[in-house]
């Protein structure tokens, strides 16, 4: 068994614990006593909120909406392609402020970085939020 | 927040409002009953129900939904009046007091007691108790700002420790408790659409040449939409794409039928997220995102501080890390993107983000860094404005008390307020998949008072439909005396009754925040 030391991801108070893996299975939490603000101590989330990293829904591949309405799976390449050349098309004939993106308080502070360059050094858009205010 | 977490329990009194703490930040609620417990602290309440913390009080005040300003304000008026401010504090570190003293008096006791249901006599107590106290702190969260009055919520609350104060110390300030895990390192890494990484000015000259160096001449620097205006320009044909990172707008957004018109209204939505969400069901392509267990990287809390996320899966089938995503998708636009870590990312934040200047995994690897932390050698900052402040002196700002846009009426008698419970989070995404969170709270439920239950014939567990000027949902009727007569709650977590589907349009007009707090309902039993 491994033991990765995190912080949890569900809401801003950042405590941490160590998850306990078997098999890439999450099979246990443990806290982390010396912790400076969970001091070993963790809400009813931090200790059960884990299990849906394995749940049968979970997205496995990229998908594409077909002429008839369905989804279908297709390989990353096909998604960014398609992204990228619409996302150019739509830029040249509209315009960038046309286009915008919404990042995420549930990401982490590089995704939100990485995020934010997208859109304003790639896409050339000011048109960036997210959900903080909801 | 000002000041740390554990500061909360050297605070001599502690100030909740619009915060249902035990429930949203457990542990941050348990230090908070710990500090009385344990330290003698008190506690002041004001909340429309009766949250759990409630009972640990030295003060509980119960308060008409939507009217917060105009206590805060009262309170404001108190200490004026009876010259509870601290004079010295107000020489040396702030401007403005005039201009505030001569807008707070109007609020006096007896005319806010009728707006706020507040009794005179426990606004001048909690006015006393506050501003007396060696140390206070004022702990809040979207109790106060999910309003029409949200931003002059929070610069009342910033007048209120101003006036007496109690900023700049060790177990003091103004601490907004932030609701998802990172909410304040998105905002620290500017995914907002008016500043900069690290709240730099969009204009600054300096600023800007220092982002060309990295992102290239030509970004772009101006002001953009917010997420409400954006969703607008989908709805009226203006925009035209949107790429939306693991957020779920057709729940957690107001007005749900506007959203789902204005995402359909789309030439292209993308939706990256680990589960097919209600918005995802929308997109024309759907990227599978991975988890925080899948992945490295870094959370800042709500009080600052940095503190790593590490990948203790194999990311699920074909799912990636959406660092990775993006850097795939930059590529294939034809930029360089070359990050081999996070790790790497952040090295770049650092040399842009003078707060983050000091923060590399090396130093995370031990314990978090609670920025500012702007070099290497640099131990982080516990509270915020010691010996001063950053732009100089503190600023009151003037907030003048508005009425609610709902407001009771014939039509519509009750007054619907809405937020979250202990075992779901946010639009429930995650949690409604964790079986045993969802043992415990499968379904939504709307709470009412006993005495307006039985008014209206309802039954708990029986049926009720709620009707706004908007729309309508039908739920579990759930009856306790912790909640305020004339006020009903529903927890926002369920999307078979999406509570948004009753809420308009109205917000902040300077943020934008819905208010999803008050919103005026009429209730019909269901057979
Ligand atoms: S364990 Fe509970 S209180 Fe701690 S960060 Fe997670 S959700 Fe928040």
């Amino acid at each position: 068994m491994r033991k990765v030391l995190t912080t949890c991801g569900y809401c801003g108070t950042g405590c941490n614990f160590y998850l306990n893996v078997e098999d890439n299975e999450i099979v246990g939490v443990t806290p982390k006593n010396d912790h400076p603000i969970s001091k070993g101590k963790l809400c009813v989330k931090g200790w059960q909120g884990h299990s849906f990293v394995h749940h049968k829904d979970r997205l496995k591949k990229p998908l594409m909406r077909q002429s008839d309405g369905s989804f279908s799976e297709v390989s990353w390449e096909t998604a960014y392609s398609y992204i990228g050349s619409k996302l150019k098309k739509i830029i040249k004939e509209k315009g960038s402020e046309a286009v915008g993106v919404l990042s995420s308080a549930r990401c982490t502070n590089e995704e939100n970085y990485l995020m934010v360059k997208f859109a304003r050094s790639v896409l050339r858009t000011n048109n960036i939020d997210h959900c903080a205010r909801l | 927040m000002t000041n740390s977490i554990n500061e909360l329990e050297d605070s001599e009194v502690i100030f909740v409002i619009g915060s249902n703490t035990t429930e949203q930040h457990p542990i941050i609620g348990m230090r908070i009953m710990n500090a009385v417990k344990k330290k003698g602290a008190k506690l002041i309440v004001a909340d429309p129900r009766k949250i759990p913390l409630a009972e640990y009080a030295t003060v509980y005040t119960p308060i008409k939904p939507g009217t917060n300003l105009a206590f805060i304000n009262g309170i404001l008026n108190v200490i004026i009046s009876e010259n509870l401010m601290n004079q010295e504090f107000i020489k040396s570190s702030t401007e403005g007091f005039e201009e505030l003293r001569a807008s707070i008096g109007k609020y006096m006791p007896e005319a806010v007691t009728s707006i706020t249901g507040v009794p005179e006599d426990t606004i001048r107590e909690i006015a006393r108790l506050y501003a007396k106290a060696k140390t206070a702190s004022i702990v809040y969260a979207m109790g106060i700002t999910q309003h029409v009055t949200g931003t002059k919520n929070v610069g009342a609350l910033a007048n209120l420790a101003l006036l007496t104060g109690q900023v700049g110390r060790e177990a003091t300030g103004v601490n907004p408790l932030r609701g998802q895990n990172n909410v304040q390192g998105a905002c620290d890494m500017g995914a907002l659409p008016d500043v900069l990484p690290g709240y730099q000015d969009l204009d600054s000259q300096a600023a800007q040449e220092k982002f060309a160096k990295l992102w290239g001449e030509g970004f772009a620097w101006g002001e953009g939409k917010s997420l409400g205006e954006m969703i607008e320009g989908a709805y009226n044909g203006e925009m035209k794409a949107l790429f939306i990172m693991a957020e779920n707008p057709m729940l957690s957004d107001p007005n749900l039928e506007h959203v789902k018109k204005a995402l359909e209204n789309l030439e292209l939505l993308v939706v990256q997220d680990i589960f097919l969400s209600e918005t995802a069901k929308l997109a024309h392509v759907v990227l599978p995102g991975a988890s925080f267990m899948e992945k490295d990287g870094t959370f800042t809390n709500t009080e600052r501080r940095v503190q790593r996320v590490r990948k203790a899966l194999v990311p699920m089938a074909e799912s990636k890390a959406d660092w990775e995503i993006l850097c795939g998708l930059m590529k294939t636009m034809g930029y360089s993107a070359e990050y081999s870590s996070p790790a790497e990312i952040m090295e770049e934040i650092r040399a842009l983000v003078p707060s983050y200047g000091g923060i590399t995994y090396q130093r995370l690897e031990k314990e978090g860094l609670q920025w500012p932390c702007p070099d290497i050698n640099h131990p982080g900052t516990k509270f915020l404005h010691k010996g001063g402040f950053v732009r100089g002196l503190g600023r009151f700002t003037v907030n003048e008390y508005v009425e609610s846009t709902q407001q009771p009426s014939e039509e519509y008698p009750f007054i619907l307020t809405t937020g979250r419970i202990h075992h779901h989070y946010h639009t429930g995404t995650m949690t409604r998949r964790a079986w045993a969170l969802d043992r415990e709270h499968p379904e939504g439920y709307m709470e009412i008072c006993p005495q307006d239950a039985k008014k209206l014939g309802l039954r708990q567990e029986g049926m009720v439909k709620v009707s706004s000027e908007i729309g309508e949902i039908s739920i579990k009727v759930k009856i306790t005396d912790k909640i305020t007569p004339g006020v009903v709650f529903i927890p926002f977590h369920f999307g078979e009754a999406a509570v948004n589907k009753l809420i308009g349009q109205h917000h902040d007009p300077v943020v934008q925040i819905p208010e999803y707090k008050v919103c005026a309902v009429k209730l019909e039993g269901v057979r």
